[in-house]
Formats: C-alpha cells, structure tokens, sequence
C-alpha cells in the first residue's frame, strides 16, 4: 500500500459522509444514476479503500494489488467518488457522471477509468470475474485477495451462484464476497420480488465461510473486514444496511433506487449528512 | 408535438386488453420495463414476479406457454435478448412457443447509462432465430396498434420498444399489419428511406430536408423487422435505385442488412445503411449519441443525397 496510511475509524467516519456528498452531488449533477444502493454501500467501500485495500492510485495495475469488483456496477458514484478521493483521479472529474466522453460511465468501464477493476453493470456476472481473479492469484502465487460487492436482488441471477459453487471447489481462501442486504431492489422489497432467504444458509451450503455485520457500523466493518482478508476463504460478509442511509427521505424508499434528487432535496441531503458531524 | 414512449402505451394497452381477453400473462424480471410490472395489482393471478434472473423468466415463460397460456416476457432488451439468448432459442423459437419477449429501453436511448444497457445487436441476435418474428413500433399510435397485434399472435414474437418519449407520426386512421411496410411519405422517386422504430421522424425529417434541395424521397416505415417486407423493399429499390436503412441498431443484422440481403439476391442497387457502427455505446444524451455515429436527420439527408449524386454518376 505505497506509504498509504490506513484511515482509522473516526476518519473513515468523517470520509464516508465525504463520500456519501459526493455520490449525491454526482448524481443530481448528472440528473441520472443510482443514490440509493450507492450510499447503502457507502460505509463498507469507504472502509475498502481507505484501510483494507492494498491499491497504489499511481500503478491502478499493479499486479500484486488487491481487487475490487462492484459487481453492482450501477451503484458506480460510490466506487467513483472512493477512487477520486484516493487520488486515482481528481475530485473535479466527479461532476462528469454520465456525461458524454467521461471516463465515469453510468456502468463502470475498467478501460476508460483508473481503478476500476473490472467493466460491470449487468447484474450477477461480476462475482465470476472475482472467482477468475482468484484463481489467476493463486496460480501466480500472489498474495493479493479478491473482494466483490453485490446486490442482495442481484443474489436472484443463477450466475451467482455458479461462481459461488466454482469458488468453494476450487478452494479460493483469497475472494471475499459482500452482500449489500438492504432488503430492496427496483421494485419492491427482495422478499416480495424474490425472496432470496435464507441467505446466510445458502452460502454456507454452497461451501463459503459466512459472517455478518451491520453496514454503518464502521468499527464493525473494518474488524470484519480485516478478519475476512485474513482467514481462509471464500468468505462472504452478509451486511446488513439501509437503502439510502443517511438520508431521511430516501432511506428504506424503493423509488430512490434510481431517482435524482432536485435542488431543495440535494440540499436537505447534504445537510443532514454534514449534521451527523456536529 | 406530441411525445410520448413506445414502451408505456404498449403496456398500458396491453392492460387494457387484459380486461377483456383472459387468455394471457405476464412475466417480470424486477424492472420498470413498460408498465406491466402493475399488472399484478389488477390481475393477481396472471402476473409473475420472477425476479432479477432472466434465463429462468424465458424458461418459466416457456413452461407456461407449453402448458396453454400466452405469456408476455418483459424486461429491458439487453438482458432479455442477450443474457437468455440461448433460453429464447432452445425453449421459445425451437419449440414454437407462444411467448411475447418485450424488450425495452432499445438502441442508443438509455444515453446515460452506457454500454452494458444499449441494446444495440437485440434485432441481429433475435432475427437469426429460426421462428422468431420481430415488430418495433415507429411511435405511440403503432404501439398501441401492435399490442392488439401481439395479444392475438401465436408463437414465439419479439417485440422492440424504446425508451423515452418520441413524437407521435400516425393518426387514427394507421393499420398494423404483420410483415407489412408503411410508405409514410412519398415526395418521389429518387431515394428510398427505409427506417424502422422510432428512427422514422428522422428520416421524415430528412425527406423534408432533402426535398428542399431539390431530393424527392419516399419513406418507408419497416415495423416488421422479420419476416421483411420484401416485395415493399423491392418496390422501392425498383423505382428508386437507392435506398438508406435506418435503424437504432448496430448495422450489423439488423434492418440495413435484412435489405441489403434482400437487394444483393434480387436487385442489386445503391444502397446505404445508417445505425451504429461496429462499436460499443457510452454514456451520453441520446441525441448527442445519435449526431455523433451520423443518425441525426441532417445527416441521414446528407448521406442519402451523396447517394443520389453517386446514383448519377454511375449511369
Ligand atoms: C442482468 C441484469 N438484469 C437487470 C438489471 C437491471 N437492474 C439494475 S439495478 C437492479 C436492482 C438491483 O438490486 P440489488 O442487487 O438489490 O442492488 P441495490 O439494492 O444495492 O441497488 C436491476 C434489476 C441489470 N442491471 N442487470
Ligand atoms: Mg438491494
């Protein structure tokens, strides 16, 4: 980790409210884009980047560096704002979201920006990729470890679970797989859409090391996440969290998946997230 | 202008339709496609929530239709063309089933959201398929048209729309008919426009262009992609000898080559063929994303007068 020193939990507090202004300015900049599954994720891809991670902004290939797949590739202004605030570009570039000829692509695109690790967006996919990178690692003997966040919706794809059947067979103790619980997806409730429980049951069956935690609560996350790097996996974290977190109107809101909130409401959200600071 | 979405007067129709025709249901894969995912409130028993898994929705689709029903299978293009392809050819197209695939949010219209959304080879992918027919809508009072149309069709159909709202082209007194052309507009005979979807504003647009310039056009709206409408492309190649697809597809297997196919064998003329070039979208305005790979009408004018000079010169 190129001389990075690892935020510790009172800044990755602060930084995740950070973030979580960037991903509503980006959004209502770009007048499309997914708030809500972004700021689910926003204290868990903090923590990534800002303490678990082992990523150097200046060699985004570096071969021994560790990965990450958002395999929930349209909540990217999360990933975005992660990598600009890491300095694997620059903060002003956020404001391009979506638009024509920007390296932030309302789907992650690992050519055009530095970072990113793989191209996702259609749902399911990206935790085969992860499994693939595992099993690059150990044949290369690396010491790098595979993370991948997905959608607890996302867990309906049948892709999924080949990877996670793949990844327990071929033994893969370096992939770490999220789940970002937050009980919704476009329409509705995942168990009204398609209950997907007992999750925790399912994974364990197919082989993988379970834990659990509470997506906003950061010392819980960077314990958690520092135990999955460092037991044998494959490991998946079911995270616990709210669509929406932190702000009022849009938490636990199926319509915030993918609305843009207008000038009044962009203001209300920033102050209630900078509020949580005083 | 009136603008108004394909994809919301198809499902609001089909709605209406549901009321009084019991013989069909619905599938949904968990996304706002074209208002079909409501249909459950109103008709508990006749809408599917499958969840956010496409090959198991055409499966499911499938297994339904096998069992005696009509079923509309419905998300956004990308994923129910490309990620079930293989479900819609082995267990839709192969066994003849009578399954609908509804595909939203089509060609370069998702702007924004880039690449992975911009279903830009659904009509190549879905026109190889043994069985399968293709209809796409040039505006709301076709939709609406082709809802009926869809409800009464038996067998596997593969039905386009698009996203946001696009002017309103018919009136009243517009007829769908299956593999059937509409010549929309007919200035004269010195270039044919072909183009199919919502692209057929353009490409009146265009004609309106051309004409001003002296160009006399007929514009054809090809709403059923396959089977074409061969003699209707004949016809015009004949008394035009040149003809321009335009499509919001790839220009690889979709209406350019289904004509150019069609010309090569039987009547060998100018012909050329707009739409996405052989590359991926990106994030971006629709319409900054049209200009940019030459879609826009003063383009599709531009390149049907070269055309015309080309036609010219060369006899
Ligand atoms: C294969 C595929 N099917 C459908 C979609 C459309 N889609 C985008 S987001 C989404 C819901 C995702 O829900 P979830 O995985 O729970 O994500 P989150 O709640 O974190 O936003 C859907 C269906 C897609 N991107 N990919
Ligand atoms: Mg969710």
């Amino acid at each position: 980790m190129a001389n990075f020193p690892k935020l510790q939990v009172p800044e990755l507090k602060g930084m995740a409210r950070t973030i979580r202004t960037d991903v509503l300015k980006m959004v209502h900049a770009a007048c499309s884009g997914h708030p809500g599954g972004s700021l689910s994720a926003a204290d868990i891809v903090t923590a990534l980047y800002f303490n678990i991670l082992n990523v150097d902004p200046e060699r985004p290939r570096w071969e021994d560096r560790d990965r990450f797949i958002l395999s929930k590739g349209h909540c990217c202004p999360v990933l975005y704002a992660c990598l600009a605030r890491r300095g694997f570009f620059a903060v002003a570039e956020l404001a391009t979201l979506r638009k024509y000829g920007s390296k932030l692509q309302g789907h992650p695109d690992m050519n055009k920006c530095p970072g990113v690790d793989m191209s996702t967006g259609s749902l399911g996919n990206g935790i085969g990729c992860a499994v693939g990178m595992a099993i690059a690692g150990k044949v290369k003997q690396k010491d790098y470890k595979v993370f991948v966040m997905l959608g607890d919706g996302e867990c309906q794809e049948g892709a999924v679970w080949e990877a996670a059947m793949c990844a327990a067979h071929h033994k893969l103790t370096n992939l770490v797989a999220i789940i970002d619980v937050n009980g919704l997806q476009i329409i509705d409730t995942t168990d009204k859409v398609m209950n997907i429980e007992p999750l925790a049951d399912k994974w364990r069956s197919f082989g993988w090391k379970v834990l659990e935690l509470d997506g906003h609560d950061m010392e819980q996350i960077v314990a958690t996440l520092n135990y999955a790097k460092a037991s044998e996996g494959p490991v998946v974290i079911l995270a616990k969290t709210i669509k929406g977190k932190g702000v009022s109107y849009m938490e636990g809101v199926a319509k915030w998946h993918g609305a843009v909130p207008s000038d009044e409401e962009l203001a209300q959200a920033l102050s209630e997230i900078e509020g949580v600071a005083e | 202008m009136m603008e108004v979405a394909t994809r919301f007067v198809f499902g609001k129709e089909l709605l209406e339709l549901a009321k009084t025709n019991g013989d069909f249901v619905v599938c949904n894969a968990d996304t706002k496609a074209c208002g079909i995912e409501n249909f459950g409130v109103i008709f508990p028993d006749r809408s599917y929530s499958i969840g956010i898994a496409e090959q198991n929705l055409i499966n499911v689709a499938a297994g339904l239709a096998a069992s005696g029903f009509k079923v509309f299978a419905c998300t956004f293009a990308v994923f129910v063309t490309l990620r079930c392809c293989e479900q819609v050819r082995n267990h839709v197209c192969y066994p003849k089933l009578n399954v609908t695939v509804v595909g939203t949010h089509t060609g370069l219209q998702v702007g924004e959201d880039g690449a992975t959304h911009a279903a830009v080879e659904d009509v190549a992918i879905m026109r190889s398929l043994p069985n399968m027919t293709i209809i796409q809508p040039a505006d709301a009072v076709a939709a609406r048209a082709i809802a009926h149309a869809a409800v009464k069709f038996n067998g596997p159909l593969y039905v386009r729309l698009h996203r946001n709202p696009s002017p309103v082209i018919y009136d009243t007194s517009y007829r769908f008919e299956l593999g059937k052309a509409t010549t929309v507009r007919s200035y004269g005979d010195d270039v044919a426009l072909i183009s199919s979807g919502i692209m057929l504003q353009k490409a009146l647009d265009a004609a309106v262009a051309l004409k001003a310039r002296g160009i006399k056009a007929r514009v054809i709206d090809m709403s059923t992609l396959k089977p074409l409408d061969v003699d209707a492309v004949l016809e015009a190649a004949k008394a035009t000898n040149a003809v321009v697809t335009i499509e919001d597809h790839s220009i690889i297997g979709g209406l350019g080559s289904a004509v150019a196919q069609v010309l090569g064998e039987k009547y060998p003329c100018m012909v050329k063929c707009i739409g996405i070039p052989d590359v991926f979208g990106e994030s971006g305005p629709s319409e900054v994303l049209y200009a940019r790979y030459h879609m826009d009408a003063a383009s599709i004018a531009a390149a049907a007068e070269k055309l015309v000079r080309k036609k010219i010169f060369s006899c």
